[in-house]
């Protein structure tokens, strides 16, 4: 896609900034029809209908009123706030969920960059998020947002190391840290996908992820950063406007990232799950965006499911039942491959 | 042989490796319950998001009304005979009722249940935002001319639009009402006055 940009604009430039927007193109939409989804999915699960009259079908327009809403509103910062650190917070934050779509393989033909360290850049690029939340959480000088910001951190650091161990699990069998390298290797039937591959192993790999994913987004039953309940509203609680809105577009696309990088890894990214049967380019992305969409809907699920942890369950989750278990998958894997090979 | 000693450092050993097991049992068994229950739960919520949804779309959709139900007041003023009843009975005072006795030369007819009315009724003010739906001003009323309707949607913009004037008079006919009654008032009194006068002289 890369070429093909260049040799119709003729311009590096322009084709480059070009590839940079295309997941920008996909984001937006999809941040303000994922929410719409997941009122929608909140209420079913409640036995609501939620939004039903804006746009007329099954309110479908409410969250593009509700984004016009947002933009109008006045951008206020607190006196006391400190306003540099304020204002950068959620560009921060977009940054760095947005830079994460940078070596994320939408198809086989459309990926930001394919570096050979794509992996372990999206664990290290997204985990620039924690800064944006802790600036955020300090500068808006509220006790609130500074302990969601805490949490936030806390949580995140913990729950980095299960994420990295079990996508090594799946870099240690295929040798590689190149996204669309992962991709190939999953390729055929969907068996042929990793979660499948050397059971358990690494069917617990992607449990692992898939939990401690949930925690890096800080989606509920991890949501203790945000905890509605206890902390007004967490890290953003001193934001309106479009600073708040930023911050809500960094979350979907945070959520879309984990999920891709799940779907990616563990379910065969863009491959069709019937060998060569619907696949290409276009349908590389129809069942990478599929499977990502259908992550986000176990999270939105998990979340209508499950009540908050509290901050000392959370802990014992990450490091005394994710890490362990991860470190006996690393372990194991390397055995299975040195006994095999 | 074994010493009596080192019999209990080893059955010592055997507990402490006993309970172990049993904390690692427990700690395994705990990941299995806390999979299994977020397993349940979700199954719990996938079958609700299949089950019909129980909201009523209220402006769209209406849920009838009890038959009883207690909303708007409405004042059929054909039959009102001013009695004050209805007013007397407000526990919030929101009924308002003035009224002006008629002339005998003036019907001013019968309602349906067949009372005779008597009094101009010239003021008839509810105040709606004031009225509670106790429903208490409905039983006294001897004509059952007030009654609790089921209309529930009668906001308004401005407060004094929520004081509903049922008095049908307009205020020439109430003003035209008020001079014939004091001029009959007037012409009684001195018939009654010139009725005083007369027998006098033979007392």
């Amino acid at each position: 896609m890369k070429e093909f940009l260049i040799n119709l604009l003729q311009n590096d430039i322009l084709a480059y900034a070009l590839m940079a927007f295309v997941p920008l193109a996909w984001i937006v939409p999809f941040a303000l029809f994922a929410v719409w989804w997941e009122r929608k999915i909140s209420a079913h699960m409640q036995d609501r209908l939620g939004p039903m009259r804006t746009g007329g079908w099954h309110g479908w327009a409410q969250t593009i009123a509700d984004i016009l809403k947002l933009i109008q509103k006045e951008d206020i910062i607190p006196s006391a706030a400190d306003r540099l650190l304020f204002t950068l917070a959620p560009f921060v934050v977009f940054v760095g969920s947005y830079a994460a779509f940078a070596a994320i393989p939408f198809s086989a033909a459309y990926i930001g960059s394919e570096v050979n360290v794509g992996l372990f850049y999206v664990i290290s690029i997204s985990s620039l998020v924690v800064i944006g939340l802790l600036m955020a959480g300090w500068a808006s000088n509220n006790k609130w947002s500074l302990f969601g910001a805490m949490r936030s951190a806390a949580q995140i650091v913990s729950y980095e190391i299960p994420i990295a161990l079990a996508l090594l699990a799946v870099v240690m069998v295929v040798g590689s840290f190149d996204l669309q390298e992962i991709n190939r290797a999953q390729s055929g039937f969907f068996w042929n996908w990793f979660v499948f591959q050397k059971f358990p192993l690494l069917f617990l790999a992607a449990i692992i992820y898939f939990v401690a994913s949930l925690a890096e987004v800080n989606r509920t039953p991890f949501d203790i950063p945000e905890a509605e309940s206890e902390l007004v509203a967490g890290y953003h609680t001193e934001y309106g406007g479009m600073k708040f809105a930023l911050f809500f577009l960094a979350e979907y696309a945070n959520m879309f990232a984990v999920s891709a990088i799940a779907s990616t890894v563990f379910f065969g990214g863009w491959n069709s799950p019937f060998g060569d049967f619907l696949s290409g380019p276009w349908w590389g992305a129809f069942w990478f965006i599929s499977k990502g969409m259908t992550f986000i809907f176990v999270h939105m699920w998990l979340r209508w499911t499950l009540p908050r942890l509290r901050v000392d369950q959370l802990m014992y989750v990450g490091w005394k039942v994710l890490i362990p278990f991860s470190f006996v998958i690393v372990i194991g894997i390397g055995f299975w491959l040195m006994v095999v090979r | 042989m074994h010493s009596a000693e080192g019999e209990v450092v080893r059955r010592r050993l055997l507990r402490k490796k006993n309970l172990d097991l049993k904390f690692m049992g427990q700690y395994f068994k705990d990941i299995w319950e806390g999979i299994w229950t977020v397993l349940v739960g979700m199954k719990i919520t996938w079958s609700h998001l299949f089950t019909p949804a129980v909201t009523i779309q209220y402006p769209d959709v209406k849920l009838k009304l009890p038959e009883r139900a207690r909303n708007r007041l409405y004042v059929n003023m054909d039959d009102c005979i001013g009695c004050d009843q209805c007013s007397m009975a407000c526990p919030v005072d929101c009924i308002t009722i003035e009224t002006l006795k008629s002339t005998p030369d003036v019907d001013l007819g019968l309602t349906s249940v067949g009372t005779k009315k008597r009094l101009y009724v010239t003021r008839f003010d509810i105040d709606i935002a004031k009225c509670c739906y106790c429903g208490l001003c409905v039983p006294p009323c001897p004509t059952e001319c007030i009654k609790m309707t089921d209309v529930y949607e009668f906001s308004e913009y401005e407060r004094n639009n929520l004081i509903y004037k049922y008095a049908t008079m307009t205020p020439a006919e109430i003003d035209a009402a008020k001079a014939k009654l004091l001029a009959y008032e007037k012409a009684e009194a001195e018939k009654k006055a010139a009725k005083h006068v007369a027998p006098q002289p033979n007392s």
